[in-house]
Formats: C-alpha cells, structure tokens, sequence
C-alpha cells in the first residue's frame, strides 16, 4: 500500500441511491472505520459480490445500509449467528461482522466468545465507543471505571471489559486494536484480519462524543480525536512503560496472530475425506 | 506520501460535510477553515502537502484530495 487510496475509491462502494450524508453524528469515528473497511476490501482485490457484511443492531448496525456489498442488517447481539450461518454455507465468501461494544459484548456476548472458541472464518469489527449511543447514553460493557454517562451519573463502578483481552482468552486466531484516529493503521490491521484464516477480531475504539464525550469533559468531536491522539499508544511501547505511564494510556496494533485451520475449513476436508472412504 | 506545496487539489463536497471539524483541527498546513454556515472549506490550498489526512479521517467521506495535472511544456 505505497500511495493513499481515498474516498474517490470509497464512492465507488457506497449505495448513492440511499440517502447522504449518512445518519451518524457529525464527527462519529465509524464513519472513519467504514472507509477503513472499503478501503481494506479494495486492496485486496476482492469482488463485491464475494463480500458479505453482517450487522447487528445500533449505530454500527447502520453502516451495513451504506455499502454495495452483500449486507444483512440481523437482530440484536445475533451479528455472530447470522455470520456462522453464512460462513459454513458458502465458505468462499469473506464474512464481515460490524457490531457495537453492547452488541458484541452485552447482548452477544456468548455468540462472541463462542465464535472466537469454535476459530470459524469470520471478520469480527467491533466497533467501541464505550456507550450505547443510539439508545440515549447508557453504560455499556466497555464504559471506563469511573467514567459518566446517562445511567452512570455518579461515575461507573463496574469496571469495563478489555475486547481484545476477552478475545484472546476465548482462542481467536488474529487478535487488533485500532482507533479511528489512526486511519492508517487501522487499514493495514483490516487488510492482515482479512487474510487470517479462522476468527479474526479487530476493535476499533471509535469515540462518541455526543452521547460518551459530552459527559466526560470531551467538549466535542475534535477533543475526542486529540485524546485518542494522545493515550493510543503501540502495543511494544506501551509494555515498556511502568504502571503510572501505562494509567490513562491503552495499547494499539496486533495482540494475537496465529494461522491455525478455520471450523468451516476443518469441515469440508473432513466431508471430503469421507466421501472419499465411501466410493 | 508528502508532496511538494502547491501541486494538490483539495475537493470538498458541501452536501455531504457535517461540519465536524476533525479536518480543519488536524491539517498541518491549515488549508481548511469552517466557513460561515459551519461548513468546511478550502481557503489555502497552495500550502496543501498532500498528506491525506483530511480525505482519510473525513466520517462522511466529503473530501478528496487530488493532484493537478499540468500541461507538459
């Protein structure tokens, strides 16, 4: 990827026969990590009828309507069952799951642990703002020990969950953290979760600031983006840094990349090798 | 990826821009300002290094940076 590839290609994937400007926030980072996708997609060549994007349900679940790929838009926290369903019938095809930090985490939470368990071919985009912005504010999962919200106004004090942590921990095969802010990257991280075989999980931390910011002193879209500038930091970096520096920071790039077989991969050699025994 | 000044075209759709300013606070040159109607716009683009963070980071995918081509002499 040696020269920028920008939004003239990002047109070319877009439904213009829905309506424009899209419906999120001014200043939402999925917006970001949308083109990141497109982007991703487009580098590696792949047609869009071999492309299947599954959403759930909230504002990541929106962006599934904007994009000339095969879409599903499914049921809450259910990306993941839809996408395995997918994924075992036409193994071929790249599924794509969009899903929010309460999709993914909250209300799909055991189809997420599951999916990473089972390491089926799936591209997992889990897209953090730490709350549930299209329902009025509510803490979710991923909400910081501490931090405020509509539900949460005397600060949080559940602590919240570490994506790629849980991720890891549940056996999937390719393992990313990127942010909106580090477009770059994270188009680079989508392009290498593409090409994993098996359950590929990237998290985008995508900042809310009309919903996450406005509660916790982030005074609009640009304060949000300058924070994510400043506590993102690289995964090697920030595992040299003591515990005070590592207090208000949180490590980007590639946590976990193994190339073990996929479920559906697994499955056809075995359906193979037993049609094979029967003639 | 940068490039020389003045050899960059900077395209912005009014239609699609949200006026989010994420453009305007991260341009290293300063070639974008929000106009009256909050809207951005290009005021500077003379001074544009190509560096392609606007059209990168745009949400609304409202931006498009370009070269000029020149007539050969």
């Amino acid at each position: 990827m040696s020269e920028v590839i920008g939004n003239h290609i990002i047109h070319k994937y877009l439904r213009h026969n829905k309506k424009f400007p899209h419906v999120l926030c001014p200043g939402c980072g999925h917006g970001i990590a949308l083109g990141a996708l497109i982007r991703s997609v487009h580098c590696l060549g792949l047609e869009k009828d071999d492309v299947v994007i599954v959403a759930g349900i909230g504002c990541s679940g929106r962006l599934a309507v904007y994009v000339d790929f095969n879409t599903v838009h499914t049921t809450h926290g259910r990306a993941l069952t839809f996408a395995t369903g997918i994924k075992m019938a036409k193994p071929h095809l790249k599924v794509i799951c969009l899903m929010g930090d309460g999709d993914a985490l909250s209300i799909g939470g055991n189809h997420l642990i599951h999916a990473a368990r089972r390491n089926i071919g799936i591209t997992a985009l889990v897209l953090n703002n730490n709350i549930y912005g299209m329902t009025g504010g509510q803490c979710s999962p991923t909400t910081p020990h501490g931090s405020f919200s509509m539900t949460s106004p005397y600060g949080q004090l559940e602590k919240g969950f570490d994506v790629a942590e849980l991720a890891r921990a549940a056996g999937a095969n390719f393992v990313a953290r990127g942010t909106s802010f580090h477009a770059q990257q994270l188009d680079k991280l989508l392009i290498q979760a593409l090409q994993h075989p098996g359950f590929s999980m990237v998290e985008v931390v995508s900042p809310c600031h009309t919903q996450y910011g406005r509660k916790n002193k982030f005074k609009g879209a640009v304060d949000m983006y300058k924070w994510l500038k400043k506590s993102a930091t690289p995964v090697e970096r920030y595992a040299e840094l003591d515990e005070t520096g590592q207090k208000d920071r949180f490590p980007i790039g590639v946590f976990v990349d193994n190339d073990a077989p996929g479920l559906e991969e697994q499955y056809y050699a075995l359906k193979e090798k037993m049609r094979g025994r029967k003639s | 990826m940068a490039k020389e000044k003045g050899n960059s075209k900077v395209t912005i759709y009014p239609d699609w821009c949200k006026g989010c300013g994420i453009c305007v606070a991260f341009c290293p040159a300063k070639v974008i300002e929000l106009d009256g109607q909050g809207k951005a716009r290009v005021v500077r683009e003379e001074d544009c290094i190509h560096c392609g963070f606007c059209e990168l980071h745009c949400p609304d995918f409202a931006i498009v940076v370009t070269e000029i081509e020149r007539c050969p002499k």
